[in-house]
């Protein structure tokens, strides 16, 4: 076990403009579990790749313990990778796919199968030893990929996307497994994913990434509360934050007929990019609903009932700022409006969000 | 049994027609291997009636004369000649295609098409300088010289096949052993070359029924040493006419081997030629 740190790291693909990674800083404590996530093309792959050694470092370095890995080779970083295909061994049966990587590293036979055997005991692949790859389903294949990365014991877990390849269910289920075993094994882990709800519930941090650029790396809990810029507002939380630019008049951002006060701290902000607008957003669950003479009429174009919840889609009436895409309201299920009804809607007092027009960057 | 499989599947017409055709275009093109077959085990002039003999008392009595014409001599050299390049052909171009898929070369898709334009070469327009070659090195009429030729002409189409199997691999199975510690050998000893295995027994079969079937070069360059089993078939095509049966007989018998090693390889040449279909 061990940290893992990115200091600076950089990756250029051959013949593209921008670099896949761009100049990426984290620190990854011992035993913690990060999570990188983004949209797709953002490079989180390729910075967990450049991590595995299967993928080049161009400029900066990466550091397991305190040991400088940027130059050696994968099957010297002693670190144990699962991939979103699984990549098994399609001609070795379970035991030997699980083993082989002790066997590359000389492990005395006995060892070896002792080795196997507790981890096929924890991860329940006790019977399936003897089966070849193809003879098993997604979610016992997925448990055998992560069978070989655990008996391994390595310095750090990586895994690109695990889960993305199980039916839905059973994603829920293996996610908490996972989890569980990555605290019980206390093992650094860092794991890819394109889905912010397996980033949210997995890591003890996550590291949000955009077009190679680290945006924001945070506590699941910090990245919802205090996005630091308006792409993490906007991707961290679903349905996802509601964002619209507002002009700003003497202090306030002017929303049809109401003027929302802005803080001292973000109005000097935006005197300082010399911006008359500003970007505010707030959560579906920042909404509630107001009497008639109160808040925002607004119209309800679509209502999604989830049972413990209730989503409502409409538009403002009456605030040309707010045009566009509709605005999403979670409210109590009991007050449940019908679809062409108006309600009425305001955001709770200090649960809007401030950002930069220009930057993005989030003001205080 | 569910009842739906139990259930009479309703045919359509457009089907049984397909299906009939097809029953018709397979018999055609097997007829003449069948008649080839059953007229080997017939007298002589019992093969050469018209209208053709349907009912006669089978005999082995052509091969046995073909035995006694010394055809162990031929088979062995076409087995020597196969077998040899065909061993050959996969441990040379196996390599060469890992250079020109997993781990490209400058320039690979160069050699690669420089390597198929010589098969696109007529045989007639290098067998000069071919025979002034095994002339000159002392190798006319020699079965290592047949075994170099098979060889060189056989690369081409096993680089070929051989590097489709490689860049079938899943990428991330190789990167997995690479992580798991695989040194390049151990990744080519234990991951690769059984992954790719059925692959290698398809390009064997076709290397060695290419190298089997050969006659130009065979008859071309060889003499009395080192004959093969086509060169062996033409010998019962001669001017005083035709001998049917016998050469019936001689031509099932060359073609036992070849469907010997299709049977034998049966099992990997289906997996072999639908690799990368399955995941």
């Amino acid at each position: 076990m061990a940290t893992v740190s990115y200091q600076q790291a950089t990756r250029f693909y051959p013949g593209a403009d921008a670099p896949a990674v761009d100049g990426l800083d984290i620190d990854i404590a011992d035993g913690e579990f990060l999570v990188l996530v983004g949209p797709s093309g953002c490079g989180k792959s390729t910075s967990l790749r450049m991590l595995a050694g299967l993928e080049d470092v161009d400029e900066g370095t990466i550091r397991i313990g305190d040991r400088d890995v940027t130059g050696l080779a994968p099957g010297k970083r002693d670190v144990a990778m699962v991939f979103q295909s699984y990549a098994l061994y399609p001609h070795m049966s379970v035991a030997e796919n699980m083993g082989f990587a002790l066997e590359m590293a000389k492990v005395p036979k006995d060892e070896r199968i002792r080795r196997v055997r507790e981890a096929a005991r924890i991860l329940d692949l006790e019977s399936y030893l003897d089966r070849k790859p193809k003879a098993l389903s997604g979610g016992q294949r997925q448990r055998v990929a992560m069978g070989r990365a655990i008996v391994r014991e390595p310095q750090a877990f990586l895994m690109d996307e695990p889960l993305s390849n199980l039916d839905a269910k059973l994603r829920v289920s293996t996610r908490s497994q996972i989890a569980e075993l990555q605290r019980r094994l206390g093992v650094t882990t860092v794991y890819v994913t394109h889905d912010q709800v397996e980033a949210m519930t997995m890591g003890d941090r996550v590291a949000v990434l955009k077009d190679g650029v680290l945006q924001q790396c945070d506590t699941p809990l910090g990245l919802y509360r205090r996005p630091a810029n308006a792409f993490v507002a906007g991707f961290i939380g679903s349905p996802a934050m509601n964002i619209r630019e507002f002009t700003v008049t003497d202090g306030h951002a002017r929303i049809g007929e109401l003027d929302v006060p802005l803080s001292r701290a973000t109005h000097t902000q935006l005197a300082r990019e010399d911006s008359d607008r500003v970007l505010l957003g707030f959560r579906p669950e920042s909404v509630e609903l107001v009497g008639p003479t109160e808040g925002y009429p607004v119209a309800v174009r679509l209502v999604e009932e989830l049972g413990a919840d209730t989503y409502l889609y409409g538009s403002v009436i009456g605030a040309a700022e707010l045009n566009g895409p509709d605005i999403v309201a979670r409210i109590a299920v009991d007050h449940t409006p019908s679809i062409g009804d108006t309600v009425h809607l305001r955001v709770r007092p200090g649960q809007e969000h401030a950002f930069s027009p220009v930057t993005g960057v989030r003001l205080e | 049994m569910s009842t739906a499989t139990r259930r009479t599947r309703r045919v359509r017409p457009g089907s049984v027609v397909t299906g009939l055709l097809a029953w018709v275009v397979a018999l055609v093109m097997f007829f003449p291997v069948l008649w080839m077959f059953v007229t080997g085990f017939k007298q002589e002039s019992q093969a050469a009636t018209d209208p053709p003999t349907w009912l006669f008392t089978p005999t082995l009595e052509q091969f046995r004369a073909i035995l006694g014409r010394d055809f162990v001599p031929y088979l062995l050299n076409s087995l020597m000649a196969s077998v040899g390049s065909t061993a050959l052909v996969i441990v040379l171009a196996t390599p060469a295609a890992y250079a020109l898929s997993l781990a490209p070369v400058g320039r690979w898709k160069d050699s690669l098409f420089f390597f198929i334009s010589t098969r696109m070469m007529p045989p007639v327009a290098i067998i000069l300088p071919l025979y002034l070659m095994a002339n000159n090195l002392g190798l006319l009429d020699n079965i290592t010289m047949l075994s170099l030729i098979y060889t060189v002409m056989n690369l081409p189409i096993a680089v070929w096949m051989i590097r489709s199997f490689l860049l079938e691999l899943p990428k991330e199975v190789l990167e997995a052993a690479r992580v798991d510690g695989a040194a390049f050998g151990a990744e080519i000893r234990r991951i690769i070359l059984p992954m790719i295995a059925p692959g290698l027994a398809a390009t064997g079969l076709i290397c060695f029924i290419f190298a089997w079937n050969e006659f130009f070069f065979a008859v071309s360059l060889t003499s009395t040493n080192a004959p093969t089993v086509p060169v062996f078939l033409t010998g019962f095509v001669t001017s005083e006419g035709l001998f049917l049966a016998r050469l019936s007989a001689a031509a099932t018998m060359a073609a036992l081997p070849v469907i010997l090693a299709g049977w034998v390889a049966q099992k990997w040449l289906v997996r072999g030629l639908s690799l990368g279909a399955v995941k």
